[in-house]
């Protein structure tokens, strides 16, 4: 597992120095992300709190009816112990209000509607309380496009899109994330019993040693199965990274002017930052 | 002769002139008031560096008012800075000034302008066409910035020019995470720094950015390294610093005494052979 391995001390100083950077440049103090009862989030929290200090971080969880109850639990042990702001919000009444006019809506409908509901919960506290939303996506569901457009995906800032999930449980082992949250297996929590490994089809273990391979070092299909991968979980993996693709790039804008935003209209968006 | 230098590890702004000038004046006037006699800042130290369609918006030519007042510091203080420079004729460098006794010296444009992985400089900035060494009262300096250290050729050529100290400002972006001490991006520029002192025996002076421009750290680590490729003084990674450290003249003399490959170097031999290689090109 060595290539994934990481200095967690040097990581831990970059990301809780770009948080604190990011968002006090823009003017503001204060951070605010979703608390899911998962990994990923419990660690966003933790560099959060470093970064600006507990009382400058808000954390909401967002629970609808058939999310499993150990995840609020978790979320408020992880929020307990740093000492942030927490608060829970129930999404069942609006989520339910919708899909009574929706009856027939699938789960994937379902789980969407979910995540852009909390989406819209985020925004409107990072209103309230002047902040910014901190995304909690990692570079695995990234890349393979596991998470919801305008959903989960949403936030102005993330500490740990670039690292995969392996490193985000070496680098949550290293700050003191709880043990239970750390050791429990990955879930979206839309459905009970739902884990995304079961989802994916494989694990985040064996994803990320060939995603590491495929995205950092380039590796042709030739090298990557000389290293001993799978050819179909090749294919598997490069098609839902080439077909989730747009999930990580803004609209498409039909081009008529001379300088069309992001296409010729270029500043990064921390000009005059 | 024997000098204090401070290397200004400095977080600019983005695109905000005023305040970097503002910056960057304070950080002289704190290298006069400890002694130092040359102080070095990064590379776009009065810009930020992911400009983009910025660039024209925030250079300078080299006799803007708004410079004047570096001027009159450098009568006080050797000073080596970073900044967007614009010619008559709207071509647009990535600059390095060094001034001194309150005129501009020496000012180097940025030849090598890298545009791979998270670059894109040429798509904004004219390319820079010499490598020249310059006299200054600390004897002969040569000038590169960043990306120009990584070609041989460069330092190469300063050195055989009579450069006896580099200086190289810098922005140099952080990355490449694994399991070692330092990153990837920092490791590689430690070699490259120390090495390239110990075969031109020349004093490096490397002057690195801090802070973050959209989640892209700069990872400091400014250093000094003497003409045998150790490093006298180091500041902090990821932090900003004000690096101050002593140039000591008796051991560029003893290193030259020493190890004189520079006395050795031919550089008939070397000429005759990129004649050669260029014509073989069919050129």
């Amino acid at each position: 597992m060595g290539v994934l391995n990481v200095n967690t001390a040097l990581l831990r100083k970059i990301l809780v120095g770009f948080v604190r950077d990011e968002v006090t440049k823009v003017g503001v103090t204060k951070g605010v992300l979703g608390l899911s009862g998962g990994i990923d989030s419990a660690l966003v929290a933790f560099i959060a709190a470093e970064a600006l200090g507990p009382e400058n971080v808000y954390a909401y969880t967002m629970p609808y009816r058939t999310s499993n109850p150990e995840s609020e639990a978790h979320a408020k042990l992880v929020a307990d112990q740093l000492g942030i702001n927490y608060q829970v919000i129930e999404i069942t009444p609006m989520v339910d209000a919708y899909f009574n006019l929706f009856p027939d809506a699938n789960n994937m409908r379902r789980g969407n509607k979910m995540a852009r509901e909390r989406m819209t919960i985020l925004y409107d506290h990072s209103a309230e309380v002047r902040g910014l939303v901190l995304g909690t996506s990692n570079k695995t569901e990234l890349l393979l496009g596991y998470g919801t457009l305008h959903g989960d995906m949403a936030s102005a800032l993330n500490p740990i899109g670039d690292i995969y999930k392996s490193q985000v449980w070496e680098l949550s082992e290293a700050m003191g994330v709880p043990r239970a949250v750390i050791d429990k297996k990955p879930s979206a929590d839309l459905w009970a019993g739902q884990t995304d490994e079961q989802e994916l089809g494989f694990t985040y273990r064996d994803a990320d040693e060939l995603l590491y391979r495929m995205v950092d070092q380039r590796m042709s299909r030739d090298e990557l199965i000389a290293e001993g991968f799978d050819p179909h979980f090749i294919d598997v993996v490069h098609t839902k990274v080439q077909g989730s693709h747009f999930k990580r790039r803004l609209p498409v804008i039909a081009k008529v002017s001379h300088r069309t935003i992001d296409r010729d209209f270029r500043y990064s968006r921390d000009w005059g930052k | 002769m024997d000098f204090l230098v401070a290397l200004a590890q400095i977080k600019p702004k983005l695109g905000c002139l005023d305040d970097n000038l503002a910056l960057v004046e304070a950080a002289v006037e704190k290298g006069i008031d400890q002694g130092a006699a040359l102080i070095v800042f990064p590379e776009l130290a009065l810009t930020g560096y992911f400009l983009k369609d910025l660039v024209p918006d925030v250079a300078l030519h080299v006799e803007d008012p708004r410079l004047t007042r570096l001027k009159e510091l450098s009568r006080r203080i050797s000073i080596a800075v970073g900044l967007v420079e614009v010619t008559s004729d709207y071509r647009f460098f990535n600059s390095a000034l060094y001034l001194e006794n309150g005129e501009i010296r020496h000012v180097h444009r940025k030849v090598y302008l890298p545009t791979y992985g998270l670059f894109d400089e040429q798509r904004y900035l004219a390319r820079g066409e010499h490598f020249r060494a310059f006299d200054s009262r600390f004897g002969r300096i040569g000038i590169l910035i960043c990306e120009d250290m990584w070609h041989l050729s460069a330092s190469y050529l300063l050195a055989m020019d009579g450069a006896t100290t580099l200086l190289c400002l810098s922005s140099s972006p952080g990355r490449g995470i694994n399991e070692g001490e330092g990153l990837g991006s920092a490791n590689a520029w430690q070699k490259l720094t120390s090495t390239t002192a110990m075969f031109l025996n020349c004093r490096v002076l490397y002057c690195n950015r801090v802070g973050y421009e959209d989640g892209i750290n700069f990872w400091g680590g400014s250093e000094l390294i003497g003409p045998n490729g150790e490093v006298t003084a180091r500041g902090a990674i990821l932090e900003e610093d004000f690096v101050m450290g002593r140039v000591d003249e008796g051991a560029l003399r003893r290193e030259r005494i020493f190890s004189p490959m520079m006395r050795d170097e031919n550089l008939h031999v070397t000429f005759r052979e990129l004649k050669r290689i260029d014509r073989e090109r069919g050129n």
